[in-house]
């Protein structure tokens, strides 16, 4: 009993590096892949709008919903304390540096993760892939290296379209209990914001995008069995995609309060 | 610097040797041993059928002419250049060479009929749109398929799926062409019309071809020589007449549960 128990950890510890040997080998791969012609700028512009204009609504109904949750929920604490002068600042500050970026990280890696890991996986189970290489196109090119760099232009992009319909709807939040203009919502808000406080957050998520890229990738393109594999492929995509995120986001935190000081 | 000179010379003296040469080939995975000790060689213009019950490793041979898999030991010959210590770039060179015809023919779920043929000629040529286009058509008619060209590979059938899948093995203008189960899950009348299709394209194209497949009375009408695999190996390798003629037990049970 203890052996097997023993054996099941031990080859948990084993699957659990090979699988991080496996994908630090396959971002290599189309990390090489992708500095070389031919380019793929059609397929790097329709995987673009696939997971960048495709994502925007879901993205900034998300934004959005954060916006009025932040105002409402604030509101009553800051007015508790005595701070309700406050609101704009905190909800433009939380939108910006935390929230914005982590849910669109999330949403995306929901959406765009469980797409890609399910195309891949459908086109490794159809020999889709195996056709290409036969047809002597690389596929760490034409299929990964295309999404990866499409994660990572669009997930900025996608951030800011999240913090501008939160801090919009925010404002609406805000301003039918206690009426006041746009302008001067956004003076408040970003009266002590500095650069600083802006840029950092929305490079971060270019990091959630090489995430969701070469993790959704990596699971979709090494598929195995069948229908249900594209199944797991899909699902795992999401969870070690959101998990990863979720870890990044703690060191990015730290390493942008070093070397980024408000 | 002399490796280079030795592919270069390999691939001058291949164009007087036979296109596909297959030597002592084995290959397993994990435990199960799938093939052992293959040897097969086919000359220019011939086609050869290659039967077997399923999981003899049929398929797994052709994976490996083209580079998909790599064998444990053993050497693959294309056009007398050995595939097997050649780096990424070089084994594009030879797979340009070879056209692949898939059991579920692999069209890309993505594009159009018409894209799907055009995809290799992306990449690979310097036609210009239209040349590339017109070069797709022109495949796709000579396979019946020029009413299809904007349909996506769903909407069409797994018999117009194959021919599409034929035409996008051509478009490179391949000398060696390779299929998987070409006539599998077709119904008898669409399966004689890919089997034709075969003999056609022989005929015009003088291709060297290599057919997986279990269907051995419908290889007849386009098999040169026929080669049959039981547990990873040549049990018997000769004309259809050939195989019927053999006393061994095996071959004449496998002709007899075929029939």
């Amino acid at each position: 009993m203890l052996i097997d128990l023993l054996q099941a950890t031990k080859s948990g510890i084993v699957s659990f590096f090979e699988w991080f040997g496996e994908l630090g080998l396959f971002c290599g791969q189309v990390v090489r892949a992708a500095f070389g012609a031919p380019w793929e700028g059609r397929e790097l512009v329709r995987q673009m709008d696939s997971i960048g204009s495709k994502s925007f609504p879901l993205v900034a109904l998300a934004g959005a919903a954060t916006g009025v949750v932040l105002s409402l929920q604030t509101r009553e604490s800051l007015t508790r304390f005595g701070a309700k002068a406050m609101l704009p600042a905190v909800i433009v500050f939380s939108l910006i540096k935390e929230s914005g970026p982590v849910i669109t990280g999330l949403i995306v890696s929901g959406r765009v993760g469980a797409g890609i890991g399910a195309e891949l996986g459908s086109m490794r189970v159809t020999e889709q892939i195996d056709a290409m290489e036969v047809s002597a196109v690389n596929p760490y090119k034409f299929l990964a290296s295309t999404r990866v760099l499409a994660c990572l232009l669009m997930l900025p992009l996608l951030t800011l379209a999240a913090d501008a319909s939160g801090i919009f709807l925010g404002w609406i939040s805000t301003t039918l209990s206690h009426p006041m203009t746009l302008r001067l919502f956004l003076h408040n808000g970003l009266r002590d914001a500095t650069l600083n406080d802006f840029l950092p957050p929305i490079c971060k998520t270019a990091v959630f995008g090489l995430i969701i890229g070469f993790v959704s990738c990596f699971q979709g393109m090494r598929t195995r069995g069948g229908t249900e594999g594209v199944g797991r492929s899909a699902t795992s995509s999401v969870v070690l995609s959101s998990l990863f995120i979720i870890l990044a986001d703690v060191i990015l935190v730290r390493f942008i309060q070093v070397v980024f000081p408000s | 610097m002399r490796a280079g000179k030795t592919m270069a010379e390999q691939a001058k003296n291949g164009k007087n040797q036979e296109p596909l040469v297959v030597g002592r080939l084995h290959k397993s995975f994990g435990s199960q041993k799938v093939l052992n000790g293959v040897d097969l060689s086919v000359a220019r213009g011939e086609t050869v059928v290659v039967l077997g019950r399923s999981g003899t490793g049929k398929s797994v041979l052709l994976k490996l002419l083209v580079g998909l898999q790599q064998p444990d030991s053993g050497s693959i010959r294309i056009h007398g250049q050995d595939i097997g210590g050649l780096g990424m770039d070089q084994l594009n060179e030879v797979r340009k060479k070879i056209g692949f015809l898939f059991q579920q023919a692999a069209l890309y779920d993505s594009l159009t009929v018409e894209q799907n043929v055009e995809f290799p000629l992306v990449r690979h040529t310097t036609l210009s749109d239209a040349e590339r286009g017109k070069k797709a058509r022109d495949l796709l008619a000579s396979l019946g398929m020029e009413k299809d060209l904007n349909k996506m590979p769903s909407d069409i059938s797994g018999g117009m799926q194959k021919r599409v899948g034929l035409a996008r093995a051509l478009a490179l203008d391949p000398d060696i062409l390779l299929f998987d189960e070409p006539t599998s899950g077709l119904d008898p009348i669409t399966a004689a019309e890919i089997g034709q299709l075969i003999v056609k394209l022989k005929k015009e194209r003088n291709l060297t071809s290599v057919v997986v497949t279990h269907d051995v009375h419908g290889a007849k009408s386009f098999a040169d020589r026929m080669v049959l695999l039981r547990d990873g190996k040549v049990v018997i390798d000769g004309t259809f007449v050939q195989l019927e003629k053999s006393p061994d037990p095996f071959v004449v049970q496998f002709l007899k549960d075929a029939a």
